[in-house]
């Protein structure tokens, strides 16, 4: 792609995230509750009221209290949450790689699940095969995340508790890791034992997240496939005598990926928002849980820091879509 | 001489009505044997029915199709799917959709002498080389390495026809291979493969509503009307003296190999309308 539109593309979405931050700002200033009347000690007097108010900046206009905030950002500080006294960067900071790998974890599922029926509903096209898979997917893509949630916590976890519905690992396992980034460095160190733990408290929260997202990916590949499957160069590559299993891989899956991943970005971006409750349900400790924390305590700091963070996530996204598609599509990549 | 594709009485038909009827024609070995006829003809259909790749809407109602003996039809689908690509292949109509828009010329070209003739990827990158330059590509190196999209459609052809002798097949179906074409480009193309034909031998069914095309490449031809041969013989003497009134018809319509400046006549509308009353009868 040339500069030219990446750049214009980046802009965009810093003035999209610009936008985003100046109505959250806006709003969680105006919706009722206060975060001052949740810290005080019984017995303040007003003067005490007033003195916090003044310290947390807000007794100023919004727009001044917003000028404050933003050229804050700009320096890289987020400022200091109100119920943590902590600092916003070092909170998230903490929390973040939880609810990455929950996301990606939940991704990957959701791609090799959506990819798998995708290309099986393909290669028996026209047979019951595609219609019980198609019925089935319809009932998937009906059934939003946090009922997933609910229900896993319901039977998978008091019915028939067979797997952990609450936390990130077993607190009783102390790993000794220096990051949060329990799986990765839990592979990079070899700690098996401590990773299947992990892997086994994510698996009912990325499969409540991966759901909807597995059946948005196995209906619009499996459309984009069958767009392929008629073109005149899979005709010759059957012609050609190449098996069935190439002409899905190596011949259609390629071309067919590349309408289908525009959407399954969109779609992806929806998953991350999903965090939030299913995080919750879940007792999770990402920044989706923290989020609900954080607006239960009218943390103004934190709840923009948050959404500045959400909103980074969905630029990223959405570059890694961008970039994905011109790889894909080596009509892209010369223009 | 036992010929290598032997049609016998094929029908096909489709929800609307017939497509092929009875339609019987055979070639023989290194043979060029035109397939002609007006839109709508079932030249397609016949094409297809011997590649095994009729649509789903068309269903073969009767007859055979011999390859060397074996009837095609009652081929399972991997033992057709062995024959493809080595003993039969297609140049195909389009090459502007025919190749892969997201692999290089290099890989699509070398699937055959990879996948079916067994070679390692250097020595089919090699023979591929050499398969451009047989087609006339000039700097094949470089061409190997393209995506189809930054190739021209004269290229691409040459592309596919190096793709579909690459094996060696015996037999080649080409339906319509110019047509997609630029008029600067089909002579050359046209040229190129009667060329790679006469080289290799190969049998060759050449689908075309071309008669200045028949006359150039094809030894002979079989006419085709709404499913049905009418005429089948060697092309010199049916286009000096053609028996079906049709034939004639179809001679007069097309501009004359020989005088391409001479008035056009159009099918009479009663011979249509004969022909028509004669088929579905
Ligand atoms: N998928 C299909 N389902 C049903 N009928 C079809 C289908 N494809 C083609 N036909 C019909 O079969 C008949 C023969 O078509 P065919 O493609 O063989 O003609 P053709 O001689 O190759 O013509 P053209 O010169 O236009 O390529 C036509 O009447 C067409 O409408
Ligand atoms: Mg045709």
């Amino acid at each position: 792609m040339p500069l030219s539109i990446i750049l214009s593309r980046a802009l965009s979405a810093l003035l999209t995230l610009f936008g985003v931050m100046v109505v959250v700002f806006v709003l969680v200033r105006v919706v009722p509750g206060d975060p001052i009347s949740m810290m005080i000690a019984p017995g303040a007097t007003d003067a005490d009221i007033a003195a916090l108010r003044a310290h947390y900046g807000l007794d100023l206009p919004i727009w001044q209290q917003f000028w404050v905030w933003f050229k804050q950002v700009l320096q890289g500080n987020l400022g200091t949450s109100i119920s943590m006294k902590q600092g916003v960067i070092t909170i998230i900071a903490q929390r973040l790689p939880a609810t990455l790998e929950l996301a990606i974890f939940a991704l990957i599922m959701a791609v090799i699940w959506g990819g798998f029926i995708a290309l099986v509903s393909t290669a028996w096209r026209g047979t019951w095969v595609e219609r019980a898979i198609d019925n089935f997917n319809g009932i998937m893509l009906a059934v939003p995340d946090f009922i997933w949630a609910l229900t896993f916590v319901l039977v998978l976890g008091v019915l028939v508790p067979v797997l952990p519905i609450s936390g990130r690992s077993d607190p009783s396992i102390d790993a000794g890791l220096a990051t949060q980034f329990y799986i990765l460095e839990g592979l990079a160190r070899a700690k098996f034992a401590f990773v299947w733990d992990v892997l086994k408290h994510m698996l009912l929260p990325a499969c409540a997240l991966a759901f909807p997202l597995a059946a948005v990916i196995g209906r619009v590949l499996k459309n984009t496939m069958m767009d392929v499957m008629v073109q005149d160069y899979i005709t010759l590559a059957r012609i050609k005598g190449l098996s069935s299993i190439r002409i899905l891989l190596q011949e259609a899956l390629r071309n067919a990926a590349v309408p289908a991943l525009a959407l399954t970005g969109v779609q992806f971006t929806f998953l991350i928002g999903g965090t939030v409750i299913t995080e919750r349900i879940f007792s999770y400790p990402g920044i989706g849980n923290l989020a609900i924390d954080a607006v239960i305590n009218r943390d103004l700091p934190l709840i923009q820091g948050l959404v500045l963070t959400f909103g980074i996530i969905f630029i990223i996204v959405n570059m890694a879509v961008d970039a994905l598609t011109v790889w894909l599509n080596p009509r892209l990549r010369h223009a | 001489m036992s010929p290598v594709i032997d049609i016998r009485n094929l029908s096909a038909r489709s929800a609307v009505g017939p497509i092929l009827r009875d339609v019987s024609l055979s070639v023989n070995a290194g043979e060029v044997m035109a397939l002609v006829g007006e839109s709508g003809a079932g030249k397609s259909t016949i094409a297809k029915a011997v590649l095994g790749i009729l649509p789903a809407g068309i269903e073969v109602t009767g007859g055979n199709i011999f390859f060397e003996g074996t009837d095609l039809l009652a081929l399972s689908p991997a033992r057709l799917r062995d024959m493809l690509g080595v003993r039969i292949a297609l140049i195909p109509q389009d090459p502007l959709t025919s190749l892969n828009p997201a692999r290089r010329i290099g890989d699509q070209l070398t699937d055959g002498l990879r996948l079916r003739a067994g070679m390692n990827r250097k020595r089919a990158f090699d023979r591929a080389m050499s398969l451009l330059n047989d087609v006339h590509i000039r700097e094949p190196e470089r061409v190997l390495k393209r995506y189809p999209h930054e190739l021209s459609g004269g290229m691409r052809q040459r592309v596919l026809i190096a793709q579909a002798f690459s094996l060696n097949p015996h037999v080649i179906i080409a339906d319509e291979p110019t047509t997609a074409l630029d008029v600067t480009v089909q002579k050359q193309v046209l040229r190129l493969i009667r060329d790679m034909q006469r080289e290799h031998k190969t049998t060759l069914l050449f689908v075309t509503h071309d008669l200045g095309v028949v006359a150039q490449i094809c030894d002979r031809m079989t006419v085709l009307y709404g499913g049905k041969v009418l005429e089948q013989g060697f092309t010199a003497q049916i286009l000096k003296n053609p028996q079906s009134p049709y034939t004639r018809a179809l001679l007069a319509a097309s501009p004359r190999y020989d005088q391409p400046e001479q008035s056009l006549e159009p099918v009479p509308e009663a011979l249509i309308a004969e022909l028509q009353r004669e088929i579905s009868a």
